[in-house]
């Protein structure tokens, strides 16, 4: 019966019900597009490290994050390729380059350059093309996401990297830049040519451990035989360069602080409606407490109330947040929805909504049951 | 236990409002007896502490002094969780304004009574539909409150009061809303569950109309009961 009587109280006012839910679900879609935003862009950022295959990514000393490097000299591949725990090394690089269109406007990209026949560093999810293109004279891989935004509309097109020609080869699918530069993969040479760097220059070097040989033991090899460089297993540049782009520059920040207002936000609108029902419905509360029942039967109700009004906001703002997630799919900005986040935000939403009951709660505990009678 | 037949018993009662430089009496030492199966009456002007004696005896208002012994047992000093309990088990209310659950069937509504005292399913249901039977609204145990005319919504307010089972029904102008005709049938409704069916029936009430099915009267003045008559059988002295 109480399930009931919540039901009925919600279902009576049409208009409110539809405030109420509004209020839940305009706070389900922000939180989860904003907490989505920051996972598809965590994941973005450092997509690149996360798929290189290397165990271990030595670098110039200070690198704060993957996209700006100074960069290190050929001694430093064979210093690394000559230590025991070694089992392959491979050079990469990674700078930021114009891009000229068909049309002749200008993007910035950011040039990868990698050892093709070495499996670390390139590119993945290949549509069209392979790593083996790219050992054509100017070839160059780049994904769908940013064809248009390139100018490219087909395999072979001609463009210009930093005023020298280049072809593209190939197309991946869904590897995207957070720093709004697409990535542009080629062959180290070719890379290294687009870039201005010397012949003997590099940004980065990518190591792999011979089996048995874990990625600590690994940085701490190299770090012993090499001067001058940093290094980090695969795990903790990918953790730097999160950090760096998500905490430093305070996009990250920006995100968090939108989802905790989505929250605010949404807890008001809740509390407000559900205070307005149970003022409307406070005879009633009366009523029950006069003809004896206990304070829990009545809390039973509100927060009944609170959970149905929980149910129905999530499922509609989580398949609204699923819609954007979808379409998210297609454009250069993911907003990511794993299962966990739909779980946590169930549980947010029913917290959210449970809390904005207790305004409720608070009123119905100091209600006076002689209310029910007029006279007094 | 009750004492003598006695449902209700109120020794020496005072209520006063207010913080003690201001007291305001809404009741002065005031003892008053319900015995069982009897219509008893509380008449007054506004303001004359009549539904504040309600109050009391429903255990909804704790006393400033004196003692209430209800079905034997005093409980002056209970809390209010304890009165609750004590409102559950043995007090039925009828009230002006029907305070019917408006989103509720007539059904529910009569059912509400008996979920909180911890009956459900068939049992309930059964109980629920006797209860409307005894006051002719089983018919309508589907319609919406709001489809019903005021005196059949007293007479909802009747069965809900009436599902509990309780030993006291305490009603405050329960014909203040309805027209002479569905007043005086609710009025004799009250009078039958009292002699027929053995319930105590307290009714506070303005309508000179009603107090010809009082098997005692009180009139109460400035917090005293200034007059006390009994109608019909000799039930016992009120101060």
């Amino acid at each position: 019966m109480i399930y009931k009587i919540a039901r009925q109280n919600l279902f009576h006012d049409g208009v409110r019900l539809c405030v109420t839910l509004t209020g839940i679900v305009f706070a389900v879609v922000l939180i989860t597009v904003e907490i989505g935003l920051f996972l598809g862009f965590t994941h973005t950022i450092s997509a690149v490290i996360d798929n290189s295959g290397a165990d271990v990514w030595v670098t110039s000393r200070g690198v704060k994050n993957f996209d700006i490097a100074l960069p290190l000299k050929e001694h430093k591949y064979y210093q690394a390729l000559s230590i025991p725990e070694v089992k392959d090394a491979a050079r990469f690089i990674i700078r930021f380059a114009d891009w000229k269109k068909p049309d002749g406007l200008q993007e910035s990209v950011e040039i990868i350059g990698f050892e093709t026949e070495k499996s670390m560093g390139g590119p993945w999810n290949y549509v069209r093309g392979s790593n083996a293109m790219l050992d054509l004279k100017d070839a160059i891989i780049i994904d769908q996401l940013y064809m248009e935004k390139l100018g490219v509309s087909r395999l072979g097109e001609h463009v210009e990297i930093n005023q020298k020609k280049a072809r593209v080869a190939g197309y991946t699918r869904g590897i995207r830049s957070f720093t709004t530069s697409p990535f542009v993969f080629a062959a180290l040479e070719t890379a290294s040519h687009y870039t201005h760097l010397e012949p003997d220059e590099f940004t980065y070097l990518l190591v792999k451990g011979k089996d048995g040989v874990h990625p600590k033991a690994l940085k701490a090899a190299l770090l012993r035989n090499i001067n001058h460089v940093d290094v980090y297993t695969t795990e903790e540049f990918s953790e730097m360069t999160r950090k760096y782009w998500m905490f430093n520059t305070g996009a990250g920040t920006g995100l968090l602080i939108a989802a905790f207002l989505g929250l605010v936000v949404g807890m008001v609108v809740v509390a407000q409606t559900l205070y307005a029902t149970t003022l409307d419905h406070i005879a009633e509360f009366a009523t029950l407490k006069a003809i004896g029942a206990p304070n829990s039967y009545i809390y039973g109700i509100l927060l009944s109330q609170a959970t149905l009004s929980a149910l129905l906001g999530y499922g509609l703002g989580i398949l609204a947040a699923s819609a954007i997630s979808d379409m998210s799919h297609f454009s250069a900005t993911v907003i990511m929805l794993p299962t966990t986040l739909k779980i946590i935000m169930f549980f947010l939403t029913l917290t959210m909504c449970v809390l904005s009951a207790l305004i409720s709660i608070r009123k119905v505990m100091r209600l006076d049951p002689a209310l029910v009678f007029k006279g007094r | 236990m009750e004492n003598n037949g006695t449902a209700i018993q109120l020794s020496n009662i005072s209520k006063y409002f207010g913080a003690k430089a201001q007291k305001e009496y809404a009741l002065k030492d005031v003892s008053v007896s319900v015995r069982r199966g009897e219509v008893l009456m509380l008449m007054g002007p506004s303001g004359s502490g009549k539904t504040t004696l309600l109050s009391i005896m429903g255990c909804i208002l704790k006393p400033s002094s004196g003692s209430i012994v209800i079905r034997g047992r005093e409980i002056s000093g209970f809390s209010q969780k304890q009165l609750g309990r004590i409102r559950l088990r043995h007090l039925g209310f009828i009230f002006q304004e029907y305070n019917l659950f408006p989103t509720l069937n007539v059904l529910d509504n009569v059912l509400v009574a008996l979920d909180i005292r911890g009956m459900t399913g068939p049992k309930a249901k059964k109980q629920a539909l006797t209860a409307l039977g005894s006051v002719g609204m089983a018919p309508k145990a589907l319609a919406m409150p709001d489809t019903l005319s005021g005196g059949q919504k007293q007479r909802l307010a009747i069965a809900r009061s009436l599902a509990g089972r309780p030993s006291v029904i305490l009603a405050d102008e329960p014909t203040a809303a309805l027209d002479s005709d569905n007043g005086r049938k609710v009025v004799e409704l009250m009078r039958e569950l009292a002699h027929e069916k053995n319930h105590s029936v307290v009714i506070v009430t303005h309508d000179p109309r009603a107090v010809k099915y009082a098997d005692r009267l009180l009139t109460i003045e400035d917090g005293r009961i200034s007059n006390s008559q009994n109608k019909h059988a000799a039930v016992g002295e009120d101060e």
